[in-house]
């Protein structure tokens, strides 16, 4: 008898009428998208202005003068490169290093879980209290090493005088911590994903657990926690507060890390609330710049990541 | 009384007999447990010296769990623990003064998934080589031909040693596995159902290879597959439950196996 079958086949009635669901998903997917577009097309409006007056001279000038009507952001485009990647050169071995304690099996699964939960939780901190706390703790630290360095160091530019407390390199020591728990995370990740078979293949051979780790598993996992890194670059450049609070928000261009320095974010934190004219307008110019730099940093990262997945995909 | 700080055993341990020990591998009064869980129950075998010999039993039996006793690879996993002696050349595997690194260095081990490191061809047959700190390119380049003629995927790779392992088949890959085993010259080579991921005529290229390995290796297979074991195997060990319920002439076991579990086990009525 061919009827039942065909009965079946028609009784799965996914096509009949309205799927409510489906269309407040793609109602909800259109309006993301609406809203990035939004967001960007308000920020080119505001900023046009500023665009058609400076152009790319905007970008390769460092006067930021608002009484003469004079903006330039290029302090604060290094400013803000620099202080992230310093925080990266901080960040990424202990970063790294955490997430290949929290991956292999140095400590008890429980001390592990805990600390991979402390980390974590890094990232719950909000900003301003990390500001707060880098301007009782870090500030008067590195003052101290500045002053130091000065005195023993100071023929090299990095360390030119006068040390200040508001400096880059106060604002990248917290930017570093704060961005420890995405590096940990990602990393730690990539290393977990390492296939089993991979690690008994190694040990098998007669590795110790280091040549284990540096040989195969670091090499294997490299894309992801490279990956990381660059998620953490992109956090890091975006970041606002802490570091509006910490590095001294000074348009001036130095070789120093203990210079005060400013960053586009701190800049827009700064200065938004008493602009006007112009201003705000070359504001909104610095605000579009700082958003193609971390959505480039971002989508390099992610490309990195999806790149990861297949590569590992293929050991699995 | 002079007080002498006991030399770490090496392994490989030299033998000089040429007609190889009956027992190559010695296993005593072997129990193993993971946890709380008993895995093996007074296993004690002697593994031929220049044989194949083959593990079968049903999944959970313990065959593997033995295999990976040979090379301490169980120690990798938490609260194992394990009581009776397995001995290699007569020296205990568990001696205070054997290092487990050196130990596996004289095992070759291949797994059921071929498991090659994302590096190129040559270097992952020279992996074992490198970490035992020999740099030496003309004894790299000698070991990586060897190996890889040893492991029968010579002609077929020798144009593209530095090319990424990953780019290879999967026949091919397990072969490369093999390489990489032989490729420190081990005693030892341990075999965990390395076909089974392995197409029909990538595994005939396999069974072919154990043939010829087992000149130079003692080889312990676990294998899944009857004909596999009958085809390649000298001996044949049948474990059930964490027993070794039969251990003999392979042709002995398949055309009239003294035990009754064995016979139905190997004709198919149960596992």
């Amino acid at each position: 008898m061919p009827a039942p079958q065909r009965d079946i086949i028609s009784q799965s009635g996914y096509r009949a009428g309205p799927d409510l669901f489906k269309i407040l998903c793609q109602g909800a997917a259109l309006v993301t998208v609406l809203l990035l577009g939004w967001i960007i097309y308000e920020i080119v409006e505001s900023a046009w202005p500023s665009i058609q007056k400076f152009g790319l001279d905007f970008i390769t000038t460092s006067a930021w003068v608002p009484n003469r009507e004079r903006f330039g952001v290029l302090p604060f485009i290094m400013g803000t490169l620099a202080s992230s990647l310093l925080a990266i050169l901080f960040a990424f071995p202990l970063g790294v290093s955490i997430a290949i304690f929290l991956s292999e099996n140095f400590l008890s699964p429980s001390i592990r879980q805990t600390m991979r939960f402390v980390v974590e939780m890094l990232a719950a901190i909000p900003s301003v209290v990390y500001g707060l706390w880098g301007i009782f703790i870090i500030i008067p630290i590195v003052k101290a090493f500045g002053d130091w360095a000065v005195a023993s160091l100071g023929g090299f530019p990095l360390f030119s005088g006068p040390a200040y407390g508001n400096s880059l390199l106060t604002a990248s020591v917290v930017l570093a911590i704060m961005i420890l728990p995405t590096i940990t995370a990602i990393s730690r990740n990539a290393l977990a994903a390492v296939p089993k078979t991979l690690r008994e293949g190694t040990y098998a051979l007669g590795a110790t657990r280091w040549e284990a780790i540096f040989s195969v598993i670091l090499p294997t996992a490299a894309p992801g926690i490279v990956a990381a890194t660059i998620l953490g670059l992109g956090r890091a450049m975006g970041e606002t507060m802490a570091v509006a609070m910490l590095i001294g928000n000074s348009s001036r261009l130095s070789w120093s890390v203990l210079s005060p320095s400013g960053t586009l974010a701190g800049l827009l934190a700064n200065q938004f609330g008493e602009a006007q004219g112009l201003q705000v307008n070359s504001l909104m110019y610095a605000a579009l710049i700082l958003i193609a730099i971390t959505l480039f940093v971002n989508l390099i990262g992610e490309a990195v990541l999806r790149h990861t997945q297949k590569a590992t995909a293929g050991i699995r | 009384m002079q007080t002498t700080k006991e030399a770490p055993v090496k392994m490989p341990l030299d033998d000089s007999n040429p007609l190889g020990r009956p027992d190559f591998i010695s296993v005593k009064d072997f129990n193993f447990f993971y946890g709380k869980k008993q895995a093996l129950y007074d296993i004690n075998m002697d593994i031929p010296e220049r044989q194949v010999t083959a593990f079968i039993g049903p999944s959970g039996c313990g065959k593997s769990t033995l295999l990976r006793n040979f090379n301490r690879m169980n120690e990798l996993i938490d609260g194992i623990h394990n009581s009776g002696d397995i001995r290699i050349l007569g020296k205990s595997i568990y001696d205070k003064g054997v290092e487990v690194i050196s130990l596996r260095r004289s095992i070759g081990m291949v797994f059921q998934k071929s498991n090659p490191f994302p590096k190129s061809i040559y270097e992952n047959v020279v992996f074992a080589l490198r970490i035992s700190g020999n740099s030496k390119k003309s004894e790299l380049d000698e070991c990586v031909e060897r190996s890889l003629r040893g492991a029968a995927l010579w002609n077929e790779v020798k144009d593209r040693l530095h090319e990424s392992a990953l780019g290879l088949s999967g026949g091919q890959m397990q072969r490369l596995c093999i390489a990489r085993a032989i490729a420190n010259r081990p005693k030892v080579l341990l075999m965990d159902e390395p076909c089974s991921a392995l197409d029909p005529i990538a595994t005939v290229k396999v069974e072919e290879l154990i043939r010829e390995l087992k000149q130079q290796f003692t080889i312990v297979i676990v294998t899944h597959n009857m004909q596999q074991a009958t085809r390649c195997s000298d001996n044949t060990a049948f474990f059930y439950l964490g027993k070794l319920v039969e251990y003999a002439d392979t042709q002995k076991i398949f055309s009239n196996p003294s035990e009754k579990q064995t016979e139905d086990y190997i004709t198919g009525r149960f596992g």
